[in-house]
């Protein structure tokens, strides 16, 4: 995972945030479901890779914990929530960016940002 | 520019190569081509830059963890658009930066604009827009904005960007926010030179026709917006048999192109409103009505409140500076335009044909400190003197 097979590439993350829905995730519909079952390959296509991936439960299980104190539901409340990420492999922005948009999305959108480190522990 | 990641190593050669230029034009001359040869030496610059600094990272590898990046040298073959200097517009209105930055970072780094200058086109303080391009830059190089031409299908979509530097890089030329001379001509003659490459490079693009002929139009009238000593003429002062017909008939080339094929942009009417005061004989004789209809289809499709007070001067013409002045007064309301120093001196110059002398005097004070233009200042005082005697 630390290792880099491409040295010309930069690490990003696709953070993709949805509208909730009640039931989430069981309701999330079924072409979005078919769509992630996907989207690994489509990426390897266009010459991109997908390091890891990473699914949340929904906000309503979140619990936060801002100066000692805890509260009930995400860090910050906005319409979409965070819903899950994965770490790309591209050769710039505008090849990030054309891997991220074939993210699948119920109700929402995603964000890409250049990933400065990723970190797994040696005992793992 | 191209060829180097770094973008401070880029702006850091562009600056060496601005330095050696001027340095040899004065022993050997000004070069045919001086922007092909300045593209050339700040390349050079550049891979020595791009070769110091790694040395220093392979010595600071704990502190700096910044790969190499072995494309960062090979330079390209066969680039899709041959000014350098264009490419490098395109690379700096990426989508990926704010609006305002994009244009900022172009006139910092292609065109060498000083960030004070850029500041005062924006409205904003000097230090707020030297962080804006520190942070754009920084962007650029961590999320890695790629220094290329947009592919064909991304063209279009950077096109309204691209065009939006080169307007407000004339406009930059046209009245220099500082210093003494109300023109800066080598700012003008770049981007019209700009202005030309885009629309050849895109001749489908109708707005790119309807900059150029624009820029065309501001061009033809260039000579007579000053005196022979430097005083700011108002259109109804200018000399119009010293305007450009050439020019103004190539910009009228253009427009009817541009209007003829779909509903015109921004850039296209804002051409035709120019060409309508160029072909006028005299301001009076100003088809001042068809100037206002085209100020509601521009607001329609581009509503700032700088339209707005460029409409309201036009409205003044056709239903009297009352009307006008309620418009003006909206805006001074609105509070977006604060700072803008035309608003104060449309507004005296309202006051001043409605026989509000005192009032008058007052806003083409308040519009004097709002400009460091040495010309323009002349004006404003020149003005205000008159309405105090009027009062």
């Amino acid at each position: 995972m630390t290792e880099q097979n491409d040295p010309t590439a930069t690490q990003y993350v696709v953070l993709i945030y949805e509208r909730m829905s009640p039931n989430w995730p069981d309701d999330i519909p079924p072409e979005v479901a078919q769509a992630n079952e996907d989207v690994d390959a489509k990426i390897e296509a266009r010459g991109g890779r997908i390091l890891a991936g990473v699914a949340l439960g929904p906000a309503s299980t979140a619990t936060s914990i801002r100066g000692g104190a805890i509260t009930d539901g995400p860090f910050i409340e906005t319409k979409e929530g965070l819903a899950g990420l994965f770490l790309l492999e591209a050769r710039d922005l505008d090849h990030a960016i054309e891997l991220a948009r074939l993210t699948p999305v119920a109700d929402g959108g995603v964000e890409v940002r250049p990933l400065l480190g990723f970190m797994i522990p040696e005992s793992s | 520019m191209r060829v180097v990641r770094d973008i401070d190593v880029a702006e850091e050669a562009v600056q060496d190569a601005y330095v050696q230029a001027l340095r040899r034009w004065e022993r050997d001359g000004i070069p045919d081509r001086p922007g092909a040869w300045l593209t050339t030496v700040a390349r050079r610059t550049g891979l020595n830059l791009v070769q110091r600094r790694r040395t220093l990272e392979t010595k600071l590898p704990l502190l700096l963890d910044r790969r190499p990046d072995p494309d960062a040298v090979a330079l390209e073959e066969a680039p899709v658009i041959g000014d350098d200097r264009l490419r490098l517009v395109f690379t700096c209105c990426h989508p990926a930066l704010a609006p305002e930055a994009q244009v900022a970072l172009t006139l910092r780094l292609v065109c060498g604009v000083p960030t004070a200058d850029i500041a005062r086109g924006f409205l904003v303080a000097e230090p707020t827009m030297a962080a804006r391009l520190t942070r754009a830059k920084k962007k650029i190089a961590t999320a890695r904005i790629p220094y290329a031409v947009p592919t064909a299908a991304e063209l279009p979509e950077r096109l309204d960007a691209v065009l939006t530097v080169i307007h407000l890089l004339y406009a930059t030329g046209h009245t220099a926010p500082s210093g003494a001379d109300l023109v800066r001509h080598e700012l003008c003659d770049r981007a019209l030179d700009l202005a030309v490459l885009v629309r050849r490079l895109l001749p489908d693009e109708r707005e790119a026709a309807g900059l150029h002929a624009l820029l065309l139009v501001h061009h033809a009238r260039g000579a007579t917006r000053v005196d022979g000593t430097g005083k700011l003429l108002r259109l109804e002062e200018q000399d119009r048999t010293r305007w450009d017909r050439e020019l103004i008939a190539e910009a009228d080339g253009l427009i009817v192109g541009a209007l003829r094929a779909g509903p015109p942009g921004r850039f296209s009417l804002q051409a035709a409103i120019a060409a309508v005061h160029a072909q006028a004989p005299s301001y009076a004789a100003t088809d001042w009505p068809q100037i206002v209809a085209l100020y509601d289809e521009l607001l329609r499709v581009w509503p700032t409140p700088v339209v707005a007070l460029n409409r309201a001067v036009a409205v003044a013409e056709v239903d009297g500076p009352e009307a006008a002045l309620r418009l003006v007064e909206a805006l001074e309301q609105d509070g977006r335009l604060d700072g803008y120093r035309y608003l104060p001196a449309t507004k005296a110059d309202l006051l001043h044909r409605l026989g509000r002398h005192a009032e008058a005097a007052d806003a083409y004070r308040a519009a004097l400190r709002l400009t460091d233009n040495a010309a323009e200042q002349d004006f404003l005082a020149e003005r205000a003197t008159a309405a105090d005697a009027s009062a």
